[in-house]
């Protein structure tokens, strides 16, 4: 249901927050007091698709923008600084030199299949973002299994990039996509495990309740040593499952050259970079979800000054600021490591992370049942 | 003494470097099996190759059956070139050959006329001409070493690389006039005497990279992920290093002897303390951790004679007309990548009769196929990085 208010607004002790809860209240009871219930769902629908479009690019120009700083910074280099104030609209100048190149399908392509991949990679990384809290009560889509929701349909992904990949007719391209399709699959089972974890501690599936169990305490903090290990092999996977460097294997510049997307160019091309970052977005707003608490503010114990203080903050920064720093650190790895093999990859992945996530998640398992947390 | 006359029979320290041995070597499938294999093109045009080589990879899966380099994409024909240009002339074309050490190619050319011409090189050249040799071999490791780590995936390095490699373009800016295809020797000694700066800003380049050349250990050598791509991969034993004819760090890091500054002395390496780098391992790891421990070799050679540069000529008197007497002439230097050898076959004229450059690269080249085979194809980028190969000095 678009913009629902948040259920249990009462039972909280998050006492005064600047939020975006009240205008999308607002909206929501204007459109149906004065549409009939069709629609004004409908009308919410198309307010929510524009919104969600709107965030894609949004989301691709600021993180692209912000992955060439911080690589800048990190390399001794400027990093862009002619287009606009600090080079800000560099990404903005790139975007529309993609857009109107030609969208050229070579010779000897699956028509077809060439040409829906990029979208399938696109929409599926603008589904996912349905059931995040991007701040307290503006969620799209507060669907009881949302972390089983966003863990399902982002495996999805990895038929557009084989799709891509097989279609492309090169070599290359296939070589990456086959990468890509191992790694994507193997690690989706250490995201998961590390997921299983929260979702023990929390009894729920709801992304709401998740972030709502964290008021007095983010799970990182109060959820011991199961949480701590299953953040870093939350934070190793989804590395791993999004293409980024030292697991990039599936665009490994220099073997593959570009890897999957080899033969795109154009706008086909910029949707798949633009679906990778928003990739990134999406799971680092997991992680923060999960084990920073989402847009909970900053708690030690349960009625104290600082909480007090930390409630001042608008819920939609304390949300913004974890993601961005979780997408901070994956662009620090992406900067600082070399790449692994594809062997020592799968190796990782079956023969440490899966046996460590699942000891991990007995343990978690064992600490819910004694109630051994916060 | 400059560069030592074939055959090696009279020198001080005759030592002979290499024994053949037979090249064992699984029977090479000629025909492509067109169900099972798949053929793919590394190159021309590729980011891993650093230049134009082309490879032909015979694949099965991720795994590669057999590596087939195919050259040619930068001849220039330079050694035929040189047969038509004057013994000054010719010394001028070999900077474009391994572009990363032009230095070091104009000193073997330069031996190789002086030794036909009996030409004494002043000490203060000698000096100079060192000093520039290891510079050379400072800026073409470090740039090295940022494209072996940007070939196994880290692309910041590539950077690090580059500030300390600024500061030598600078230094040879200021005294050779160029920063990349120096033409600063010259028959008898080099072309000018050095910038006034040169002192000074070797001695700040000197503290600044040994500041800084403990962050390389730090950022590459040390990570865990660097070493299990590299440790075990594209291993070449010692006799097969000395079959292929492999040399330089490369066959250094099989455990083989070969610096030239070692085995046949030129200039004044004899009377400085440098030890030559050997690593037994003979995989991609040991070649690279030669590379990093000559780096501080090289500084080391350029702290003794950096602040002892003699008073006198930076050249020896020559005639305007050089004329190599009627004879065959070979000389040997260390570039940053192996063995340089220059053999000129001459007339009695003021033109080479016969130019052949004994290019490192080539030999090294030659190894790749051999230690590729069963690996993987992010292997082979690791090996090929380890090599150091410069393209435009296995194709002249």
């Amino acid at each position: 249901m678009p913009g629902l208010p948040l259920p249990s607004g009462e039972g909280t002790r998050v006492r005064f927050m600047i939020s975006l809860e009240s205008i999308a209240n607002s909206i929501h009871e204007w459109l149906y007091s004065t549409f009939n219930e069709t629609v004004a769902m409908l009308l919410e629908f198309t307010i929510i698709g524009v919104c969600i479009i709107g965030l894609f690019a949004m989301l691709g120009l600021v993180l692209i923008m912000m992955e060439r700083k911080v690589s800048s910074w990190m390399q001794l280099r400027l990093g862009p600084n002619r287009v606009g104030p600090w080079g800000m609209f560099q990404t903005v100048a790139d975007t529309l030199k993609l857009i109107v190149k030609e969208g050229m399908t070579p010779n000897g392509v699956d028509k077809l299949l060439f040409n829906l991949a990029p979208f399938i990679v696109m929409i599926i990384a603008m589904v996912i973002m349905a059931p995040l809290m991007f701040a307290k009560g503006l969620q799209i889509w507060d669907v009881n299994i949302g972390v089983l929701f966003i863990t399902a349909v982002s495996s999805v992904s990895v038929i557009g990039i084989l799709m891509a990949g097989w279609a492309s007719n090169n070599k290359y391209s296939l070589l990456g996509a086959m990468r890509s399709g191992a790694q994507i699959v193997s690690y989706e089972l250490s995201a998961g495990f590390a997921i299983l974890v929260i979702v023990i501690l929390t009894g729920s599936l709801k992304v709401s309740d998740i972030v709502l169990s964290q008021e007095n305490g983010w799970w990182l903090f109060k959820g011991h040593i199961p949480v701590l290990i299953a953040f870093v092999i939350f934070m190793i996977a989804v590395t791993a499952e999004t293409n980024r460097a030292p697991f990039d294997l599936a665009e490994a510049e220099s073997e593959l050259t570009a890897g999957f997307h080899t033969e795109y160019s154009g706008m086909k091309f910029a949707l798949f970079f633009l679906a990778e970052y928003v990739n990134i977005f999406v799971v680092c707003a997991l992680g923060a979800t999960l084990f920073l608490g989402g847009w909970m503010p900053l708690h030690f114990g349960t009625d104290t000054e600082f909480n007090r203080i930390m409630d001042y903050i608008p819920s939609s920064v304390w949300f913004m600021g974890k993601t961005f720093f979780l997408i901070f650190v994956i662009m620090w790895f992406r900067w600082t490591f070399p790449r692994l093999r594809i062997d020592q990859l799968l190796n990782l992945e079956w023969k440490y992370l899966l046996p460590i996530g699942m000891f991990n998640l007995l343990l978690a398992t064992l600490i819910a049942i004694m109630g051994w947390y916060l | 003494m400059p560069g030592l006359p074939l055959p090696l029979g009279e020198g001080t320290r005759v030592r002979f470097m290499y024994h053949q041995v037979e090249i064992v070597k699984e029977p090479v499938q000629t025909e492509p099996n067109v169900f099972d294999d798949m053929v793919i093109n590394v190159g021309p045009q590729h980011p891993a190759t650093h230049g134009v080589l082309h490879l032909v990879i015979t694949l099965n899966g991720e795994t590669i059956k057999k590596v087939e380099p195919h050259l040619g994409y930068i001849h220039r024909s330079i050694e035929k070139m040189c047969e038509s240009l004057s013994f000054r002339q010719f010394i001028y074309v070999t900077s474009k050959m391994d572009y990363l050490s032009s230095h070091i190619n104009n000193h073997g050319c330069c031996l190789c006329v002086e030794q036909g011409l009996q030409i004494e090189v002043p000490q203060k050249a000698q000096v100079i001409r060192v000093l520039m040799d290891e510079l050379t071999r400072i800026a073409s490791h470090v740039l090295w070493w940022g494209a072996m780590a940007m070939d196994v995936g880290a692309l910041t390095p590539f950077f690090l690389s580059f500030r300390e490699r600024e500061m030598i373009n600078d230094i040879m800016e200021e005294s050779c006039g160029t920063r990349l295809t120096m033409n600063y020797m010259v028959p008898g000694g080099v072309m000018a005497d050095v910038h006034p700066n040169f002192v000074r800003r070797v001695n700040e380049f000197i503290s600044h990279f040994k500041s800084k050349i403990d962050e390389y250990d730090e950022l590459v050598t040390n990570n865990v992920i660097f070493q299990n791509r590299t440790k075990g991969v594209g291993v070449l034993s010692k006799e097969d290093a000395i079959s292929f004819g492999v040399t330089g760090p490369s066959a250094r890091g099989s455990g083989v002897s070969c610096d030239i500054r070692k085995l046949y002395p030129y200039e004044i390496y004899q009377q400085l303390n440098f030890e030559e780098v050997i690593e037994t391992a003979g995989d991609s790891f040991a070649r690279y951790v030669v590379r990093l421990k000559e780096l501080r070799q090289s500084m080391h050679i350029i702290e003794q004679l950096i602040n002892n540069i003699p008073e006198g000529d930076f050249q020896a008197k020559t005639k305007a007309v050089l004329k190599l007497p009627k004879g065959e002439f070979y000389s040997r230097v260390e570039t940053a990548r192996g063995e340089f050898g220059v053999y000129i076959v001459s007339e009695g004229g003021t033109t080479p009769y016969r130019i052949k450059f004994r290019s490192p690269g080539f030999s090294n080249l030659s190894v790749l196929d051999h230690i590729a085979r069963g690996a993987k194809i992010g292997d082979l980028v690791a090996m090929m990085g380890t090599l150091d190969l410069v393209i435009p000095d296995i194709d002249r």
